[in-house]
């Protein structure tokens, strides 16, 4: 058995030294998932090589946060000509690395609730965290933080650990800027209801349709998933009157990058109408720019634009690890 | 009286029968070549192995069913007789009381045993420590201490020199008949089956022979025997 | 193993300074590329605490409860035992994340635990906390410590048995004098083994651990690197977490013997204990509540597979034919390595020998997340990671299966000089020439099980393949987990079901192939 195996390796090494030089190469730093089989990875890089006549290297890391991690370790050395996935609370400490240079122009991001200004980094997609819920288990969604905290201990969430997954940073810096000094309050009115903290958003939502929690912190836009990849109609997020904190992802060019004109034209592709129609069934987030066909069901808009709730960055970053101090200081009594 | 009525063994593809007695006080070889299953006949007499048919007798009494340690015997095998972590007295000591809580009369045989075999003053070594001879000899006084009517050596000094084999093997004639200790002794050396002096009985073939006196049957080996003995003898 | 010019002392003296390397090297990469220097907060004190707490209850809860299962399992006999051993050993090379999910299906709020309890009209359990830490690592690490205390007792002699047999031993004077000292021989070195494997944990610790109370040095190291990115702080955790390992190993070292030469699992001696009814039925319920609680959750995931089957996507297959590419060499390496230290172990003795068995023990030691970013940094911008990346992993996996390689080996090798040593002296066998003529065909049956193990290990291990591959280089697990953060969690379970059997099926072929030369 071992001789075909080592057929398959020599011809998967040949495959990867063989790739064809003469192309320009273009190297994307983004996260697993997006670059995975089934995130928008292989259809935008086909999509793109087709007009580029480039060849699009995907190189990744495990989340945003480990992405930046990865970036500098690097370096000025770093081969990343574009960085694409990392969000508004990392903005800051992106830009503290010198390592970026300034986006090109962008036309306005119709399908964005907020106003775009930052010069260096440009949103391809956003989503709203949400607790997500399955109708059959739990008919009646709390509609606030003050009715998830009044609701009886019963009712029980997992959510995800702010110093390992941006997911969970997301909903500490969503209470923090709904309730400020109040937060503290709430996280322990919370704490019971949360049976656990998981490392990283799929323990966390593979727990919750085990069935082992009755809500799950994940976005407004995942019943979308289940709605037309599995025909389920039974999943939904709850929409909370405090208004919906965003996760807006990002994307920027490097100042070390040898093909500058290159990554522009990439980073401007990600904002073409194609691009954009194949985020939201790939990546289950918003896209930035309305594609012209619409958006497929379960994108309806539930949150009003004016409760889309998002910290400038950084002010995003100046209260993170105060929040952060405070939140441990609550879950550990 | 020892009495192997009809026996029939099984191990595997191994069979062997036996139908004979023993006397009382009398002393044993059982000869052969290896494989011949002389082993095996001493399990099934101290209780290691089920015989396929027939009983095994002690003065009268069917002992074929009974658990190893409910049998009036001592067994002494070719390796492993000692418990690497106990000292010399605590394994003579446990062949009395597997506890180790002695009563001071037991105390005192065990000092008397280890004293009788030589070993007076080496109570506290560990097997370790212990020459291959002194080793065999705090076996024997194990025995010794229990005083059981029927003694078992499945070859139990092979691994001694010659001259420390017999020593051991007039050590074993000595006190059985200070005690009256009927004695199984297996072995394939003939000078063995000599010095202990008294019967022999041949495994050969499926089958262990009638005991007959020693002199006799190396004088005018069986056919099978001779085979084994080879022209020396 | 003494004298002339020995390659395998040449190979151990490698592999010794690769273990080195990998553990130490990656920490002083770390250290040396921090911004700032940093001590260590209340938090990251707390979280040492913490740590060396659940890894001490676990280890010894771990330990105590393989003591009964090992002695069922070594004294009854049932059709289908072989098959269960190694079934039970399944948890061990169980992907975490798998495993996690496997293990609140049965024992979480909606599990199968709590439904037959409120069958049954009693409260329901909760197993978050420090509970459900325990539960998940002994879950984990009984199989490894069974396995060593199942050993110990078949290398207890025969003649042992029927000697106590002879004298009227009792149940409890077997187990004192008899199982005690052999089990005493391998305890400290099993309890250390999985003390060291717990002391690592991270996902585990926080999912089932309920929250931030249950913050383990693991992912205050993680947290250190991808939420402060501060290099500093994480290499100092990594030395706090090497600091305890290196007492917890030394102590094990100097409080146990070396283990001794793993007999064969199947030939066990006649026994005269336990013949009673009431020993029959502890030992039956030991074997069957050792089996129910290590092969639901098992079962569970493999059942959760098996109904998502159809789901299956067509790119698990060359992920899989990847994983058992980097399993292969990260096995071949082990094998070699293993087989140099102890060699070099065996050639040095005494004190120095000692050493070189510790530095084996150092794989268990060192932190994932401090391992992977220092090689990481040791290798760029030299070696770009992505085409490094199959390699890279096979060699950290190779490293991090030595443990139990060398644990394997080193005592059936040293049996083997005691035993055979002077014969090959006077006979002129030195040299390659002795390890292939005496060593090699009389360690079959430990090198059959180590080469399971090992690759068995490797196939379901994410460790440093995230930090270095890209989806087109993906190992199984790594497909596992990106189907699992692309919301395709039953085609993960099927994924995960693929990977399961193939790390049986590895570990099975292996141990078989080497019990069947063995016997030969």
């Amino acid at each position: 058995m071992k001789t075909p195996l080592i057929a398959a390796g020599l011809a998967l090494a040949f495959a990867l030294s063989g790739q064809a030089e003469e192309k320009p190469v273009l190297k994307v730093y983004t996260y697993s998932s997006f670059a995975s089989d089934w995130g928008p990875g292989p259809q935008i890089e086909k999509a793109f090589e087709k007009e580029c006549g480039c060849d699009l290297q995907w190189v990744t890391a495990g989340d945003g946060a480990a992405l930046l991690g990865r970036l500098r370790l690097e370096g000025e050395k770093t081969e990343a000509d574009v960085v694409l996935g990392l969000d508004t609370n990392l903005i800051v400490r992106a830009r503290e690395t010198g390592l970026f240079a300034r986006a090109p122009e962008a036309a306005a991001f119709d399908n964005l609730p907020i106003p775009w200004t930052d010069p260096d980094f440009l949103p391809f997609d956003w989503g709203y965290f949400a607790f997500v819920h399955d109708r059959n288990r739990l008919a009646k969604a709390p509609g606030s933080f003050r009715d998830l905290a009044a609701a009886p201990d019963d009712l029980r969430i997992v959510i995800e650990d702010p110093r390992s997954s941006t997911p969970g940073l997301g909903l500490l810096l969503w209470v923090k800027a709904v309730y400020g000094d109040k937060a503290a309050e709430i996280w322990r009115r919370l704490k019971p209801k949360i049976v656990t903290v998981t490392k990283g958003w799929s323990e966390a939502y593979g727990m919750f349709l085990e069935g082992e929690a009755d809500m799950v912190l994940s976005y407004t836009t995942s019943p979308a998933y289940h709605i037309n990849v599995e025909k389920d109609d039974s999943k939904a997020a709850a929409i909370f009157d405090e208004g919906h904190y965003m996760q807006i992802e990002v994307m920027g060019i490097t100042r070390t990058s040898n093909r500058p004109e290159l990554a522009r034209r990439f980073v401007r592709f990600m904002l073409s109408d194609e691009a954009q129609a194949i985020i939201p069934v790939t990546n289950w987030m918003y896209p930035v720019r309305m594609p012209p066909e619409g958006l497929p069901r379960g994108f309806e808009q539930l949150v009003p634009r004016e409760k889309a709730i998002l910290l400038p960055p950084e002010e995003a970053a100046r209260l993170r690890d105060a929040a952060l101090a405070e939140w441990l200081a609550v879950m550990s009594e | 009286m020892l009495v192997l009525d009809d026996l029939v063994l099984e191990r595997g593809n191994f069979r062997l029968a036996a139908d004979w007695s023993l006397a009382k006080g009398r002393r044993l070889a059982l000869i052969g070549p290896s494989g011949a299953g002389k082993s095996t006949l001493l399990d099934a007499i101290a209780g290691f192995l089920t015989p396929r048919r027939g009983r095994i007798l002690w003065q009268g009494r069917d002992i074929t069913s009974l658990p190893p340690a409910a049998r009036p015997m001592t067994i002494l095998f070719q390796d492993h007789n000692l418990l690497p972590h106990l000292d010399v007295f605590a394994n003579v000591a446990i062949g009395l009381d597997p506890r180790l809580k002695l009563a001071p009369e037991d105390e005192r045989k065990v000092r008397a045993v280890l004293t009788r075999v030589g070993l007076a003053g080496l109570e506290g070594r560990r097997p370790a420590a212990l020459s291959g001879g002194q080793r065999s000899r705090v076996a024997l006084a194990r025995a010794l201490a229990r005083a059981r009517p029927l003694l078992l050596l499945d070859e139990p000094f092979a691994a001694l020199g010659p001259a420390m084999r017999a020593e051991m093997l007039d050590l074993v004639c000595e006190t059985a008949a200070e005690s009256g200790a009927t004695v199984l002794l297996v072995t394939h050396q003939p000078e063995d089956a000599r010095r202990l002096g008294d019967l022999a009985s041949v495994v050969v073939e499926g089958r262990a022979a009638p005991p007959v006196p020693v002199e006799a049957l190396l004088a005018a080996p069986p056919a099978a025997l001779a085979r084994y003995l080879g022209p020396g003898e | 193993m003494k004298g002339g010019a020995n390659p395998l002392v040449w190979i151990g003296g490698g592999a010794a300074a690769l273990v080195l390397l990998l553990a130490f090297g990656t920490l002083a990469a770390l250290a040396l590329r921090a911004e700032s220097a940093s001590g260590l907060g209340p938090g990251d004190w707390a979280a040492i605490r913490f740590t060396l707490l659940q890894a001490l209850i676990s280890a010894a809860l771990s330990v105590l409860l393989a003591l009964p299962v090992a002695r069922a399992l070594a004294r009854r006999h049932f059709p289908g035992k072989r098959l269960l051993t190694t079934l039970l050993g399944a948890p061990f090379i169980l992907p975490v994340i798998v495993a996690v999910l496997g293990i609140v299906t049965i024992f979480g709020r909606r599990g199968l635990v709590n439904a037959a309890l409120a069958a049954l009209g009693l409260p329901p359990i909760e197993i978050y906390g420090l509970g459900g830490i325990v539960l998940a690592h002994v879950f984990f690490n009984l199989p490894l410590a069974t396995r060593l205390f199942l050993q110990a007792h078949l290398s207890i002699p025969a003649e042992h048995f029927r000697l106590a047999a002879a004298l009227g031993f009792s149940d409890r004077a077997v187990r004192r004098h008899l199982e005690r000292p052999a089990i005493a021989r391998v305890l400290p070195g099993a309890f250390v083994t999985i003390l060291l494997l717990c002391l690592t944990s991270f996902a585990v610790a926080l999912t089932l651990g309920g929250g931030p109370r249950a913050t383990t040095i693991e992912l205050a190291i993680y947290q250190a690197f991808t939420f402060d990115f501060d290099l500093g702080r994480a290499a100092l955790l990594a030395l706090v977490e090497l600091a305890l390992c290196a007492v917890a190993a030394s102590s094990a070292l100097a409080a146990g013997t070396a283990p001794e030469a793993a007999p064969s699992l199947v030939a066990a001696p006649w026994r005269p204990d336990g013949r009673s009814p009431a020993a029959r039925i502890v030992d039956g319920g030991w074997i069957l509540l050792a089996a129910l609680f290590l092969l639901l959750p098992t079962g569970s995931i493999a059942l959760g597979g098996l109904v998502h089957l159809a789901d299956l996507p067509a790119a698990i297959w060359p992920a899989l034919g990847r994983s058992l590419l980097v399993a292969l060499a990260a096995m071949t390496l082990t094998l070699s390595l293993a087989l140099g230290l102890a060699g070099l172990a065996l050639a040095l003795e005494g004190r120095w020998g000692r050493v070189i068995e510790g530095i084996g023990f150092l794989p268990l030691a060192t932190s994932p997340m401090v391992l992977g970013a220092g090689l990481f940094i040791l290798l760029f911008p030299t070696f770009p990671p992505r085409t490094l990346a199959l390699p890279v992993t096979a060699l950290v996996n190779g490293v991090m299966s030595l443990p139990f390689a060398l644990r394997a080996l080193l005592p059936e090798m040293r049996q083997i000089e005691a035993d055979h040593g002077r014969l090959a002296d006077a006979l002129g066998l030195v040299g390659l020439a002795r390890l292939r003529r005496l060593h090699l065909p009389l360690l079959a049956r430990p090198l059959g099980f180590s080469a399971g193990l090992t690759a068995a290990l490797s196939m379901g291990d994410l460790g440093v393949i995230a930090l270095f591959a890209t989806p087109t280089e993906a190992t199984l697990p790594m497909q596992v987990q990106l189907l699992m953060a692309s919301y395709r969690m039953g085609a993960a379970s099927a994924a995960a079901l693929v990977l399961l059997l193939a790390s049986l099926a590895l570990f099975w072929i292996f141990d078989r192939g080497g019990r069947a030369h063995a016997r030969a």
